[in-house]
């Protein structure tokens, strides 16, 4: 690792996700308890927490930032709140390091916890005819699930992708979840289980979509000083990417009506996606190469086949060899999701960027029960939120 | 029973006289980017600070990017116009000229099975759905019938 402005992970927690039908404030507290006895700190011992909102009450989560100092107990801690979708996570994760490298406190708590309605993910309600999120629903009856299908379908028509690849993923990502106690779903599935269960937007089926679920995920951070008056070898937050789209974008990206025209400004070098990995690689001074094991967001089986591009494992056009050869499975070459990813735990939206690094780290701490993979000392995290939020997070040891 | 009245269901966003209906876009006055929907305020490009735009229609004509369809019934604001639900299909489509992707339902009756990437469609006006007195209209694409004049 080339970079200098690293910071410690001293301790992680989750409250287990699901559809338990409670306060968002319980799944985020508990997880925060979690990672506080998991770094053996207590709240006393925090000067910092960043909050990753939820939408789902109300205001952002009861913004959220001040909701979770109140429930631990006031003390005039210092706070910050942010919400940006699916990358809430990684931005509060980034507020967090930001303030311990500019040296403005040693002890940081990052939270991020939600609660989710069934089925769809719908707009905010409310007649809104200016906001792109609202007029895709009216025009086009666009869902979350048809640009991911879109996308799906661009896999078969470009490199043959089939049905039974991009349950492959399924298949993998269930049998990793398995051996989780935080994962929603653990049972395993079969190709055939993935084939018969109903179509949703051709050609994804039910299973190949994640489902929206209840869950808390949270971190004890600090400087690399701190840190190692406990721990001589601590896990470390080696890069976190946050970057935007660069113009013009030329993948259709939701909610959008359209791409940006690429008639007069050539694509950019990397398209958002790749950008989104490459950034945290050079920042870290690493390269996919050194990459022992991802956790990416398979909000479809299909896309965390694009994601194994987007991140370098391999080259455009031969994701569906890797899930195929095994490469991607525990054991495997470069093992992905082997929390069981989105696909066992259904997506809890600012909580799910935190989740994916509590995975990381307990797999470079080699105590990820059941689901290990063996000698990891460098993952990668990615996803991205609405609008062009990108999210990477590189965690080394 | 009077005629309904047809109105966008959407502001300024396609044309809906004749038969060639377009969407409409802009072009930035300063750099000549396209843009859809309408730019009114600022123009994308980030080497540009344009801020006066020429409306313009967009190519009527594309080529399936890729495609998929509904099989259940979208949630609100998305208006059902049968009961039970019947899928659509909905496509990206490339236009070359402004080389931008745009998306729209295919017609009523083109199913997924009839798709494929590359394939030629053209933009018409159709219905979104309906109240009592009006009929709400939205672009939709169409397959080009091969041999047919371009
Ligand atoms: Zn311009």
């Amino acid at each position: 690792m080339n970079n200098d402005k690293q910071i410690a992970v001293l301790g992680v927690g989750m409250h287990p996700w699901g559809k338990w039908g409670r306060s968002f404030v319980e799944y985020g507290i508990e997880a925060a308890r979690a990672a506080l006895r998991d770094a053996g700190l207590s709240w006393d011992d925090i000067q910092y927490v960043a909050g990753a909102d939820t939408i789902r009450n109300g205001y952002p989560g009861f913004i959220a930032g001040a909701t979770f100092s109140q429930a631990l107990g006031w003390k005039g801690n210092r706070v910050a709140s942010c919400y940006a979708a699916c990358a809430s996570g990684a931005q509060a994760l980034n507020i967090a390091r930001a303030q311990i490298l500019a040296g403005l406190c040693d002890v940081a708590l990052v939270v991020g916890a939600d609660t989710t309605p069934k089925g769809f993910f719908t707009p905010v309600g409310g007649d809104r005819p200016d906001d792109p999120d609202w007029l895709r629903f009216r025009l086009l009856g666009a869902t979350n699930p048809t640009y991911f299908a879109l996308y799906a379908r661009r896999r078969m028509e470009l490199y043959g992708a089939t049905g039974e690849d991009f349950a492959l993923v399924k298949v993998k990502n269930a049998k990793h979840g398995l051996a989780n106690p935080n994962a929603r779903y653990r049972k395993a599935v079969s190709i055939e289980d993935v084939m018969a269960s109903p179509t949703v937007a051709d050609p994804l089926r039910l299973l190949d979509i994640c489902a929206t679920s209840d869950g808390g995920a949270a971190l004890v951070l600090s400087s690399m000083e701190y840190a190692r008056k406990r721990d001589a070898k601590p896990v470390r937050i080696a890069a976190i990417s946050t970057v935007t789209p660069t113009y013009p974008q030329t993948i259709i990206e939701m909610p959008n009506f359209s791409t940006d025209s690429a008639a007069v400004v050539a694509p950019p070098e990397r398209a958002f996606r790749d950008a989104i990995g490459f950034a945290a690689y050079e920042e870290a001074g690493i390269g996919p190469d050194d990459i022992d094991l991802a956790e990416v967001y398979d909000l479809s089986t299909a896309l965390e086949l694009d994601w194994y591009e987007n991140l370098g494992l391999c080259k455009e056009g031969e994701a569906e060899r890797l899930i195929r050869d095994g490469d991607t499975a525990v054991g495997g070459r470069v093992p992905v999701n082997p929390s069981g990813g989105l696909a066992s735990f259904g997506e809890a939206i600012p909580a799910q960027a935190i989740a994916q690094v509590c995975e990381l780290t307990w797999q470079l701490r080699g105590q990820a029960d059941g689901r290990q993979v063996d000698g990891a000392t460098a993952g990668i995290t990615v996803n991205q939120g609405l609008f062009g939020h990108g999210s990477s997070v590189i965690v080394s040891r | 029973m009077p005629a309904k009245t047809r109105v966008p269901a959407v502001e300024g966003w396609f044309t809906t006289e004749g038969d060639e209906p377009a969407l409409l876009g802009t072009r930035c006055r300063s750099c000549g980017t396209y843009a859809f929907p309408r730019e009114s305020y600022f123009c994308k490009n980030p080497a540009c600070d344009g801020r006066e735009f020429d409306d313009v229609a967009l190519s009527r004509r594309g080529r399936v990017w890729s495609f998929t369809n509904n099989c259940y019934q979208p949630p609100p604001p998305f208006v059902p116009t049968s009961d039970p639900f019947e899928p659509f299909a909905i496509a990206a489509v490339e236009l070359a000229d402004e080389q931008l992707v745009v998306l729209g339902q295919m017609v009523p009756g083109t199913s997924v099975d009839d798709l494929k990437a590359g394939m030629d469609v053209e933009l018409v006006v159709d219905t979104l759905f309906e109240d009592d007195e009006h009929e709400y209209l939205v672009w939709k694409w169409r397959l080009v019938e091969t041999g047919a004049p371009a």
